[in-house]
């Protein structure tokens, strides 16, 4: 039997999980204060300099916290999005719910409702991802095909940018504007245990659901009608993977604005790592999407600059060549015939 | 004809306000081939789906005395095998795992971690759909040929009393098709029920011990070979006059020359 392939996967998930440690202590580490890793192990552990525990606790873990359970949850969504819908260009916000939970959080901004310190703010972003699923459930129907549902999905997220647009517009506050711009850019400065303490319970609820569907994935390769003979309801499978991905990517963009590609490219790194199995894709791009998140968001702080550069500008940059790619290498699958 | 094992009492599929099926009534036992033919269009596909449960349908349809209404999907899975047109793979799995999903109804979610009496089914069925060969490869490099006999060790891995089967002979070289036929008709051999849909008479009338022919979504006749592919049928249903023969005690229908 395969059991060589078996034991390379371990190891590369062990060695991407280590990879992810370093990254974390890192991340730690850089800042107007470099500290060693040691120094920040030290300082973890309620060891050490004061005010270096005080950095690196209050300062920076809720910020490098964010940047793995964010990272880490984008890449898993990308995962069960193209596992359910068996296709390698499928991402979150193939779904609509990222810039859904953004006009929600824009919409409280521009209402001069709340700072993006606020409660509401999370709130509001949380509220829209989970409105936009029902909605793209509603218009597709209870057993819609996929393309109806990428449509739908098209739809609402075109609509969703559209009213954040007009909602800028409108905002007789030019500050307030300005804000949301920035907001929308995706970053991980600033963010405060509380904002972990908001976002986390949804990430962790959305990936508990994503985890616990992972073999039917698998079973999915061979197509729905199969799938659906084998005793995967696919509709209740449909409809559970949304719920996830609108409860982490929701609970993420709430606190971090919209983050991009990460979703995308992340199960591709790791899909050849896996033998191209969609069952036990999930679990090594969520390491993935960590490792990328973070690494994103070291590079932002080390990147020379006038002002900071936000972490979802460099992941939409590095992103969208990725993307154009994917696309050139899926239509020579295809056949290479133009579309 | 012994007991009743899957049994059809007025099935009607309406799909996009089209009556697909109407008034469809049958009664098969354990331990038969069943060839299911008819002219395109004849609802010979949705007839498949309807009798695991895949579509809903009016009217009732039991497995051993139980209503397929009162089973769950997977209860419907473990009795239910069935394998699609077309053997469509998404992704470049290797061929064992793909087998490996047909024990997916029974709880064994995870091919890399099989139980033993699921790992024991895996190998009988790819032994006898003949794949160990290829067992390691991805199933998007094999050939046609392969990929489909991959699908058919698949389907034989559920273990299933049943087994509906769509146009697995489709796209087949001879050589695959007559390897894909006696492997199903061994199964049945072996107490399973099951039911091909073919577009191939002769394949029908060699291989199967009953035929069940539609027109229309009516199943306008049934019988062994002989009965329900006669001379009057294949005018009414396929405007076809067939060449008939013998060869080896076994029965030869070549669909021949086409009627007005």
């Amino acid at each position: 039997m395969s059991h060589a392939p078996a034991r390379r996967r371990t190891a590369a998930v062990v060695a991407l999980a280590l990879l992810v440690v370093v990254l974390a202590l890192a991340s730690l580490g850089i800042g107007p204060v470099r500290l060693s890793p040691l120094e920040v192990a030290t300082a973890l552990f309620g060891a050490g300099d004061e005010i270096t525990q005080i950095i690196v606790r209050d300062i920076r873990l809720p910020r490098t916290v964010l940047a793995l359970a964010v990272g880490g949850i984008l890449g898993m969504s990308g995962a069960a999005l193209q596992g359910l819908l068996r296709n390698p260009l499928a991402s979150p916000s193939l779904f609509g719910a990222p810039q859904a939970a953004a006009l929600g959080a824009v919409l409280v901004i521009v209402a001069g409702a709340a700072d993006v310190r606020s409660w509401l703010l999370p709130a509001a972003a949380i509220a829209m991802a989970f409105v936009s699923v029902f909605a793209l459930l509603a218009v597709a129907g209870r057993n819609a095909g996929l393309l109806i549902l990428i449509l739908a999905g098209l739809a609402i997220s075109s609509l969703a940018g559209a009213l954040t647009a007009l909602a800028m517009n409108l905002s007789s506050n030019p500050f307030a504007s300005l804000e949301v711009a920035f907001w929308l850019l995706g970053s991980l400065e600033d963010r405060s245990v509380r904002h972990v303490a908001l976002a986390l319970p949804f990430i962790a609820a959305g990936a508990m659901v994503l985890m616990s569907r992972r073999s039917a994935f698998r079973v999915l390769t061979l197509g729905e009608e199969a799938a659906e003979s084998l005793g995967v309801d696919v509709g209740r499978l449909r409809l559970l993977v949304i719920m996830g991905v609108a409860l982490g990517v929701g609970g993420a963009v709430a606190v971090t604005g919209t983050i991009a590609f990460i979703g995308l490219v992340a199960p591709h790194l790791m899909r050849p790592l896996v033998g191209h199995d969609p069952g036990r894709l999930l679990g090594p791009s969520a390491l993935a999407g960590a490792a990328l998140l973070t690494a994103s968001d070291i590079a932002v702080r080390l990147i020379p600059s006038a002002t900071n550069i936000k972490v979802g500008v460099l992941t939409a940059i590095i992103g969208v060549p990725f993307f154009l790619y994917l696309i050139v290498r899926e239509r020579r699958a295809l056949g290479g015939g133009v579309a | 004809m012994s007991a009743a094992f899957v049994e059809a009492v007025s099935l009607a599929v309406r799909l996009a306000s089209r009556q697909v099926l109407r008034d469809v009534t049958f009664t098969l036992p354990r331990g038969q081939f069943v060839a299911l033919v008819g002219p395109n269009g004849a609802g010979k596909t949705t007839l498949l789906r309807a009798l695991n449960g895949l579509i809903a349908s009016d009217g009732t349809v039991r497995i051993d005395g139980t209503p397929l209404a009162s089973l769950d999907v997977r209860e419907r899975a473990r009795r239910f095998a069935y394998l699609p047109q077309g053997h469509l793979v998404h992704w470049p799995l290797p061929a064992r795992d793909i087998v490996a999903l047909g024990r997916y109804p029974h709880g064994a979610v995870d091919p890399a971690r099989l139980p033993e009496k699921d790992a024991a089914a895996v190998s009988r069925a790819m032994a006898a759909a003949d794949v160990v060969a290829f067992a390691d490869r991805p199933v998007t490099e094999l050939s046609g040929g392969e990929r489909g006999r991959v699908a058919l060790a698949r389907v034989l891995a559920v273990e299933a009393p049943v087994i509906l089967a769509d146009e697995p002979t489709a796209a087949l070289d001879p050589r695959y098709q007559i390897d894909v036929m006696t492997v199903l008709r061994r199964v049945a051999d072996d107490g399973a029920l099951v039911v091909v849909v073919t577009h191939d008479l002769g394949l029908a009338a060699r291989f199967a011990d009953h035929v069940l022919v539609l027109d229309g979504g009516r199943l306008v006749a049934q019988g062994p070979p002989g009965v329900a592919l006669s001379d009057a049928i294949l005018a009414d249903v396929f405007r076809v006059r067939a060449y008939r023969a013998e060869h080896g005690g076994a029965r030869v229908i070549v669909p021949w020359s086409e009627l007005p």
